[in-house]
């Protein structure tokens, strides 16, 4: 592939290697040049990767040594080509080189990967926590962060809302008695044999 | 747009500058189509900053979609961009089938087509109803939601449902299509072109139509490329990207459609697309029904498709008491359904690229799916597009982008 | 030395003969006004509906007859909730009625019919046209009290709009003063029917196009609703407001457009005065020419979307005044050359 090959011959000492799956080729490479190699991809007039489609990142937990790749989907909508790029960041010190100079689009895209994974990139405007809140602790898209709390981990946010219903709970339209249904409210008449999922076929 | 914010940077520098006149727009706000939150410094209208805040949609659909095996991760996708859910099961069943390189019988690939162009007519139908409505037409509104009921009733006639269609499978559709959906659809394919010159005369011959968009969030190609905005959006600005033409997925190469353009990049033009896109999805509906002729009594879901087999034994919770009639699942075979490998497959969703970068690890649960949204790129570019204007304008910009909140915060 | 009795009797006399009278009428006609304005809005409601295809109020009486009472007993009996953070909650509480009386009282010198008009003062036009302008002072106080950001901007937007558009709407009605020779509604209505084409929107066009497109800005109806602009600011000025207040600006704004079409009748649709009399309802025509226009209004309404700020701003200044001094200049033409 033209890319691929022009790739080679001008970044050879970072790329650690190539591979295609389902089709499309992907170049892996180190994470330090990262940032000469798109603005290479994009600015090149033979090459023209003008559309960043996605950046995102991918959290190989226990799977890989470099725990992270940061992907860049690009696409050259003059040349119709399609490459992806990953790069490989470390555990130990998550971080790269921001391209939200190259493509407005990644300042968003790195935004919510540093939010999701904790990939610092470096020399972005505006690295903030985009999705979860300001105060929120941990990265939710790492492997290792549950895809349940434990109640005394949960969001401070959502604490001081658990306390505030609680509080409020005095002034609210009906009395809750604990398993006692609402007035209004029909008690679902639980057989024996609804249980579980269905022994009636 | 450039020249009033450099006065108001002079003024900003001259010391008689107070305090910026902020107002925090949404999350809960009429016009912010759902829980958009947008900050804003105003200087009397114009607004000098606008910053985005999202999140409040936020369901972590990417995290879920983790832990669940693929079929069960489609229903996900239904909770994306619910007013066209149909073309994000499609963008998802094919993103998955080319991990797996499983073949679609072509009656399925038709009906795929169709499914997406109606959740295109009825995205875009809402999007007009509610753009107009930002700007003050109240009657294009309602005339808009009549004919998407329409669909509606078509959809909840093909799967039951009406919003959240969960049609497609990986490998094919659910059901086939009956006589009834055929002839219905025919109807509406006959119909439907006259119902759009209704709205046109509305809104088109309109002088405070006109004089609120057209030269509103100007946008140049070049620039729209680098802010990502695709779909609508970037071909109002005069660049002719359509995945449907770029990359052709199902049967759009087959088809006879032409990609709409528009040349100005402001309010107006991406209302010309849209308004021409309708007819185009029209046309395509209609050329899908006559090959689906072609085709009759073909199967619509492939022999291999991995559907509603849930690898019970991965999922750690204890195995319920099985339904008979799903006497498949007895088994619970742990099938490696997917081969390690990773993809990046992008379709023309209503509202843009809506792309889905899947990477596998060999087991039944996809180890990570990444949505790349539009409405999240949109957003992103909304402060690009709307600072130096005035407060009526972004929302003129905000309905002109076409955002839907679910499938921004995922 | 004064004679106490006979001053007494005097007053008696005034109050029980003029004042009683004037009550009364002002009793009745704000009855019959504000059995008007309810009407108007389930109108309002039904003929926005039926353009747009769908049915409008149906559910309460028979074809949704009673649905302006429930709303006004819902109204009533809610909550008047006063914002903790309101800048001053004496304007807060003031502001709605501010609105309303400087509406309604303009109904006191506009004549229904030639012996009933509560009021029959010679400067009736600067009356109407003054509590016009005092009715914006609601708007304006109802968005620097509520203390929010939104209801700020709507008071802004509405004293704006206000200013520029009553220059437009007076320099209309200097057109018809002019034609008339007075200011006197009574007099304007009875010199209309003197005149060769019986009503003035025919020699006044230009001034009546004013006239009715300020009135509607004055008004704060679409096409001009930019003081309560929903999608921009919500609901502008009374954003903050709820229950009985709310209502009370409902009130003023449909007053306002009431007043604003009685006058039209009365200055340039020949008042009262019909093809035909009509034995037993004097009030007929009148009531006809108003009624079409407050369906112009409505109508209007379901057609149009929204002005910018401004723009609206440049319509007032750049098109409807200069068209109004024109219309002067060609009035005192036509009146020197005739």
């Amino acid at each position: 592939m033209d890319a691929v090959e022009r790739l080679q011959e001008k970044f050879a000492s970072e790329i650690v290697s190539v591979g295609e799956s389902a089709g499309q080729t992907y170049i892996i490479v180190k994470r330090e040049k990262i940032f000469n190699i798109l603005k290479f991809l994009h600015d090149s007039g033979e090459l023209l990767f003008d559309h960043l489609a996605d950046l995102t990142a991918v959290d190989w937990y226990q799977k890989k040594t470099p725990r992270f790749e940061v992907v860049y989907n690009l696409y050259s909508i003059r040349y119709k080509q399609f490459l992806r790029i990953k790069a490989q960041v470390p555990e130990e010190d998550p971080r790269i080189t921001s391209v939200s100079s190259i493509w407005k689009v990644a300042n968003w895209f790195e935004r919510e990967v540093y939010d999701m994974f904790g990939i610092v990139f470096e020399g972005h405007p505006d690295l903030r926590r985009l999705l979860m809140p300001e105060d929120w602790e941990g990265f939710p898209l790492r492997k290792d962060y549950p895809l349940f709390l434990e109640p005394e981990k949960e969001w401070s946010g959502f604490k001081e809302l658990k306390e505030k219903a609680r509080r409020l709970a005095p002034y609210d339209w009906y009395q809750r008695v604990p398993g006692e249904p609402l007035p209004g409210q029909v008690k679902e008449e639980v057989s024996q044999e609804g249980e579980g999922h269905g022994t009636n076929a | 747009m450039a020249q009033t914010l450099e006065i108001i940077q002079k003024q900003k520098d001259s010391e008689q500058w107070d305090e910026p006149y902020l107002v925090n727009m949404g999350p809960q706000h009429p016009a912010t189509h759902g829980v958009l939150r947008l900050f804003l410094e105003l200087d009397g209208e114009t607004i000098v900053r606008c910053d985005p805040r999202i999140g409040y949609l936020h369901r972590g659909v990417e995290k879920l979609s983790e832990h669940r095996t693929y079929s069960q991760a489609m229903v996900l996708t239904d909770r994306l961009d619910y007013i066209a859910s149909a073309a994000n099961n499609v963008g998802y069943c094919l993103a998955v089938e080319k991990l797996m390189g499983l073949e679609v019988p072509r009656r399925a690939q038709i009906i795929r087509v169709i499914v997406c162009e109606m959740a295109r007519i009825a995205s875009h139908l809402l999007w007009l109803a509610t753009h107009a409505l930002d700007i003050g037409a109240m009657t294009v509104f309602l005339y808009c939601f009549r004919d998407r009921e329409w669909l509606l009733d078509i959809f909840e006639e093909i799967c039951g449902a009406r919003l959240t269609v969960s049609y497609p499978r990986i490998g094919g559709v659910r059901l086939d299509f009956n006589q009834k959906i055929i002839d219905e659809l025919y109807r509406f394919t006959e119909e439907f072109p006259h119902r759009i010159p209704e709205y046109e005369t509305l809104i088109d011959v309109n002088r405070i139509w006109l004089k609120r968009t057209k030269g509103v969030g100007v946008i140049s190609g070049e620039e729209a490329v680098n802010l990502g905005l695709t779909g609508p959006s970037l071909r109002g600005s005069g660049v002719r990207y359509d995945l449907r033409r770029a990359r052709p997925y199902l049967i759009y190469d087959e088809l006879d459609f032409e990609v709409a353009v528009e040349f100005e990049g402001d309010v107006y033009s991406r209302y010309r697309v849209r308004m021409k896109e309708m007819r185009e999805a029209n046309k395509i509906i209609r050329q899908c029904l006559d090959k689906l002729a072609e085709c009759e009594g073909e199967p619509v879901i492939a022999e291999d498709a991995p559907d509603l087999v849930i690898p019970y034994g991965k999922i750690k919770r204890p195995e319920p008491a099985l339904h008979p009639k799903r006497g498949y699942l007895v088994k619970g075979v742990e099938v490696p359904i997917v081969p390690e490998g990773e993809v990046y497959f992008a379709i023309e969703a209503p509202k843009g690229e809506l792309g889905y970068y899947i990477v596998s690890d060999g087991t039944g649960h996809p180890w990570r799916v990444r949505i790349r949204a539009p409405s999240f790129v949109h957003i992103s570019a909304l402060p690009a597009l709307s600072e130096g204007q005035m407060v009526a304008d972004i929302i003129a910009v905000i309905g002109s982008v076409d955002i839907v909140l679910g499938e921004c915060d995922r | 030395m004064i004679d106490f009795l006979r001053l007494y009797d005097t007053a008696n006399h005034f109050l029980l003969k003029y004042l009683g009278l004037s009550v009364f009428k002002s009793l009745v006609l704000v009855g019959i006004t504000l059995l008007h304005v309810a009407y108007t809005t389930y109108a309002e409601r039904k003929i926005i509906g039926h353009m747009q295809q769908r049915l409008g109020p149906n559910r309460v009486g028979p074809r949704g007859l009673l649905q302006p009472i429930a709303d006004v007993l819902k109204l009533i009996t809610k909550e008047d909730i006063i914002p903790s953070c309101v800048d001053s909650p004496v304007v807060f509480k003031l502001a709605p009625f501010i609105s309303l009386v400087a509406g309604a009282t303009s109904l006191a010198v506009i004549p229904i019919w030639e012996h009933f008009v509560v009021t029959n003062v010679n400067m009736a036009l600067l009356v109407v046209l003054a509590m016009s302008s005092l009715s914006s002072f609601g708007v304006i106080l109802a968005g620097w009290a509520s203390n929010s950001r939104y209801s700020f901007l709507g008071g802004l937007r509405a004293s704006a709009q206000v200013i520029s558009y009553e220059i437009a709407m007076a320099l209309a009605l200097v057109g018809v003063m002019m034609l008339a020779g007075s200011m006197n509604l009574i007099e304007i209505v009875k010199a209309q029917i003197e005149s060769p084409f019986k009503i003035y929107a025919i020699p006044q066009i230009i001034g009546f196009f004013v006239f009715m497109v300020a009135a509607i800005a004055e008004t704060n109806r679409t096409p001009f609703d930019l003081p309560e602009a929903e999608s921009e600011l919500v609901a502008g000025y009374f954003v903050e407001y709820s229950g009985i207040r709310f209502a009370l600006f409902y009130l003023a704004e449909y007053f306002g457009m009431i007043v604003m079409s009685m006058l039209a009748v009365v200055c340039f649709l020949g008042g009262w005065y019909g093809p035909f009399e009509v034995p037993g309802v004097p009030m007929f025509w009148f009531l006809l020419k108003l009624y079409f226009l407050i369906f112009f209004y409505i109508w209007v309404r379901a057609t149009l979307p929204r002005y910018r700020y401004d723009q609206l701003m440049g319509l007032g200044w750049k098109v409807l005044i200069p068209l109004a001094l024109l219309n002067i200049v060609i009035t005192g033409l036509i009146k020197v050359l005739a």
